[in-house]
């Protein structure tokens, strides 16, 4: 810099006499093109966070929406009680069924005018085993017999996967799952209206599968599972988390035990939440003796996880209370206890709630320290049976039961990873719409 | 008694105490509220903590301490020629909690009576097969020496419940009686009341400190026990990472070397990517941008935050990975074989730390005084001029502080690792090759159906505790180089 300064001022001096202020000489025009280049860096840098954000939300939800449609065949169908007696005194019952079944299929063809090629393996291949799913659902309900009902029958997942463009023709070998000319039986009946796209409940409410059926695959014990730990999460985290920020922020005398809780609070802020998963799997799981799996484990090491978050925000707001609140309840004869508990307390509340809520949707997207509470290797197959039992019952959380998806070989679990995904963000969007309001409603300047 | 009806009954207690307390003070002062020294409810409320407060200790430290002290008795009494070849003697406590534990459903499901289970011997029936009728699976025969211990280990622990329901109920009732005795129209029960709280608020917030004595121990007993098994200097020094998957010990390979060289390999990327792009965004919104992109590209860049890190993982195991596999894989330039590589978690790294950067030096940009930008436009800087001169270097500790803080981030990120590094340990300077981390081999050691005993699954603690104390550091230098920092200009 400073030779450059040295070498115009050199310039300078040769050819004032000559120099308008108004016209721009060449080192003012490299000092204003730096200026603009350093601008742009900025902008620049500005708009590629902006893209990387865009590109992480279009990913997740071209990947993610998906998963909440499925291909159904959709057929009106009428068994007689004759038939249903006859079907059950046979040797083959379920045979019996899909003779039915494709005695129906024909007709539903017929009607609509397509006129296509197809054996009963190819049925099995595009929805599985009719005779089975509809023997079970006579079996149960007996009074529709007779009537007619109208059958929504999800494809298998292969079949799904060709319709929303994840399996390719080209990449079609015959093999017992699906063959080339299932695809052009397929395309017929979609065209005839009688393969649909549908919503995807079973994903919404649906348990986990096994990994040999991605169709089933469903998020709702995990959503469950989810929501147990933050019940936990809630109970411990909140009461401890405010009663710590209370002492420190109002009791606390200034001496070495406070300042080593300070210090500590500010390091676990930071510690890597992997390192929390270890506590819990040493502390919890094989000094405690409490189940694996459990969303009462997973709430206990979130809750550790959350404190540090809880503490920082709650202290910040009992601090925004201003001090003459705690002056005039002092004046008028309150204890120290009861001006906190009875005045700041209240006050701060609303910021104290916001805090908590930002801590529970970070809690709720934590995975790590869930890998090693062994909620990984479990697949959730079924809800808890009561609300106690929920709590110590193995299960599944979102970002658990998400990783699982992902770490399975067979890609249709992909697109129920990108599904599970769109489902977090959704509630955590909700979450921090509601620490946003809250803010806005009720936080107080003084 | 089982531990919720204690806790329930004392909880009733606690209410009546309350009730009743109340109750006797507001009779000694006649029913005129002005001639007590507290309010009604404090003298409730000190009856109702001199019941809960000491049982629940009382009942805590017992639950604590009841299976330490049986679990040390059964194992003095397992003669030491009992522990099998091979075997130690921490695995046949396992057998035995295990068989205690058959035991014990076995009683519960009708398909034992309790004096069947208590005195039923191995040599004569195979308890293997009738714990397994009954749905308890039980690993290796039971010996007649396990067998022996786990009865010894039942009795010992009904009679210690025994003696613990006794013990909690009764102080809970003396404290109940005491308090209750006290409640009088002079006792000060505010003052009780507001000490208990007091102390209550203290230990709420020895939270913190118990948690990180909590990961230290866990920590510290569980590296120690790997080193029993494992040399410290192949741990260290080792340059392969090959744990054998067989469970026989022995064989495996554990050096750390290629872990921490995946992970600062990693990490370096991820704060290339981040570091520019995060700080050149902090220079542009704090110093050009107007208030209205501010308050819109700010809160924008800040959501990147609080996405949560299994979403990065899955967008770089199924975006990212093949997006770079098709431009650098075999199609392309030859360089990549498979999607999960270093590059590939660096770089979502890096995008996931952009907010973490950019909001640090923000807050830190603001900070630096005005009047030195004044004086620097006034001397007839530009503004860039003014930023690369003045603002950087006076915030330039600030500035390191978080980037110090964004590299213990990317240090101990997991998941985006787990799902986009790969799984093998490399000590490659290819970064389009598969490398892993120090916490993807934490996860990958301690999840599955490992022995917690062998070095492969303890091996994890060791790589925990290295992580920890990497993390702690760099978090405590750049705590205090910010704070250093803020002292400056304060």
């Amino acid at each position: 810099m400073t030779d450059a300064t040295a070498v115009t001022g050199a310039s300078a001096e040769a050819r004032r006499p000559f120099v308008s202020l108004l016209a721009q000489d060449d080192h003012t025009k490299r000092r204003n093109a730096a200026e603009a280049r350093f601008k742009a860096y900025g902008l620049g840098a500005v708009i590629i966070g902006l893209f990387f954000l865009v590109v992480l939300f279009v990913s997740i939800i071209a990947n993610g929406l998906p998963a909440f449609t499925r291909m159904v065949v959709q057929l009106d169908f009428t068994l007689t009680q004759e038939q249903f007696d006859d079907a059950e005194s046979k040797l083959l019952k379920t045979g019996a069924y899909q003779a039915y079944f494709v005695e129906g299929f024909d007709k539903a063809l017929s009607e609509r005018g397509v006129e296509v090629e197809y054996d009963a393996a190819a049925l099995d291949r595009l929805i599985g085993k009719v005779g089975s799913i509809m023997r079970d659902f006579y079996l149960a309900n007996p009074d529709k017999l007779g009537e007619e009902v109208v059958f929504d029958l999800p494809t298998s997942s292969r079949v799904d996967g060709y319709f929303n463009g994840r399996l390719k023709r080209e990449d079609v070998s015959d093999s017992r799952f699906l063959q080339v000319t299932d695809l052009d039986l397929a395309d017929e009946l979609h065209e005839a209206g009688i393969i649909k796209s549908d919503f995807n409940w079973t994903f919404i409410t649906g348990t986990d599968s096994g990994v040999d059926n991605p169709g089933g695959a469903g998020i709702g014990a995990s959503v469950i599972g989810s929501f147990f730990m933050m019940v936990v999460v809630l109970v411990l985290s909140l009461p401890i988390g405010v009663a710590a920020s209370i002492y420190l922020e109002e009791f606390a005398p200034k001496n070495w035990f406070t300042d080593l809780i300070e210090v500590n609070i500010s390091n676990l802020a930071a510690v890597p939440s992997i390192v929390f998963g270890i506590l819990g799997l040493a502390v919890f799981i094989q000094f405690a003796g409490l189940p694996q799996s459990a969303p009462l484990v997973g709430g206990l090491v979130l809750t550790l996880m959350t404190l540090p978050t809880i503490i920082i925000s709650t202290r910040a707001s009992l601090k925004a209370v201003p001090p003459s609140i705690r002056d005039a309840a002092l004046g008028v004869g309150a204890s120290k206890m009861q001006s906190v508990f009875h005045h700041v307390l209240p006050l701060a509340m609303p910021g104290i709630l916001t805090g908590t809520i930002i801590g529970l949707a970070q809690a709720l997207g934590e995975t790590a320290p869930l890998l090693l509470i062994g909620m990984v290797g479990f697949v959730a197959r079924g809800y808890p049976d009561n609300f106690l039992t929920g709590f110590t019952e193995a299960n599944s959380a979102m970002p658990a039961q998400i990783y699982t998806w992902a770490a399975r070989a067979d890609a249709s679990f992909y697109e129920k990873a990108w599904g599970g995904i769109i489902v977090l963000l959704l509630f955590l969007m909700t979450m921090n719409i509601i620490a946003i309001i809250l803010r806005r409603r009720f936080e107080r300047r003084w | 008694m089982p531990v919720h009806w204690i806790v329930l009954i004392v909880l009733a207690l606690a209410v009546i105490g309350y009730v009743m307390g109340r109750q006797k003070a507001l009779a000694s002062a006649g029913g005129n509220i002005r001639d007590l020294h507290s309010l009604p409810s404090y003298y409730g409320s000190s009856v109702a903590i001199f019941t809960m407060v000491f049982s629940f200790l009382v009942l805590i430290v017992w639950l604590i301490a009841q299976p330490i002290v049986i679990e040390n008795q059964v194992a003095g009494s397992i003669p030491p020629e009992a522990v099998r070849e091979g075997s130690t003697l921490g695995l046949m406590m396992s057998d035995v909690r295990r068989v205690a534990d058959g035991l014990d459903q076995a009683v519960s499901q009708g398909a034992m009576t309790s004096e069947d289970a208590a005195s039923i011997r191995s040599e004569f029936t195979d308890v293997r097969d009738r714990l397994g009728a009954i749905g308890v699976a039980l690993g290796s025969d039971v010996g007649p020496a396990v067998l022996r211990a786990a009865q010894h280990y039942r009795a010992l622990n009904a009679t210690g419940n025994l003696f613990m329901t006794i013990v909690v109920l009764g102080v809970a009732l003396a404290g109940f009686g005491f308090a209750l005795m006290r409640s009088h129209k002079d006792f000060r029960a505010r003052n009780v009341v507001e000490t208990t709280i007091r102390y209550i608020l203290i230990g709420a917030a020895s939270i913190a400190i118990l948690t990180t004595i909590g990961i230290v121990l866990s920590l510290i007993f569980n590296t120690a026990e790997f080193f029993r098994l494992y040399a410290w200097t192949d741990f260290f020094f080792g340059t392969t990472w090959a744990p054998s998957f067989s469970g026989r010990g022995g064989s495996s390979e554990l050096g750390f070397v290629p872990l921490l060289w995946g992970t600062l390999y990693i990490s370096l990327i991820a704060l290339a990517v981040s570091v520019p792009i995060g700080l050149f965004a902090a220079i542009y919104l704090s110093e050009y941008a107007s208030p209205r992109m501010r308050s819109f590209a700010k809160p924008l860049i800040e959501v990147l935050a609080g996405i949560p890190t299994i979403v990065y993982g899955l967008f770089a195991l199924l975006t990212v990975g093949p997006l770079l596999l098709s431009v650098f894989g075999d199609g392309g330039l030859g360089w990549m074989k498979a999607g999960t590589a270093v590059m590939t978690a660096g770089l979502v790294m890096g995008i996931m730390l952009i907010p973490f950067v950019s909001s640090l030096s923000d807050d830190i940009i603001n900070a630096v005084p005005q009047a030195m930008r004044d004086g620097s436009l006034g001397l007839g800087a530009t503004h860039s001029e003014t930023v690369r001169q003045v603002v950087l270097p006076a915030a330039l500790p600030g500035i390191v502080g978080a980037i110090l803080l964004a590299a213990s981030r990317a240090i101990g990120e997991t998941m985006i690792v787990v799902l986009g590094a790969g799984a093998a340990a490399k000590l490659s300077l290819n970064p389009f090759e598969a490398m892993t981390t120090v916490t993807a081999k934490i996860v990958s050691q301690l999840t599955g159906d490992s022995d917690f005993a062998s070095p492969e699954a303890l091996v994890a603690f060791a790589l925990g505790m290295t992580l920890f104390i990497i993390t702690l550091g760099l978090n405590i230098l750049a705590l205090y180089i910010v704070r250093k920092y803020r002292e400056q200009y304060e």
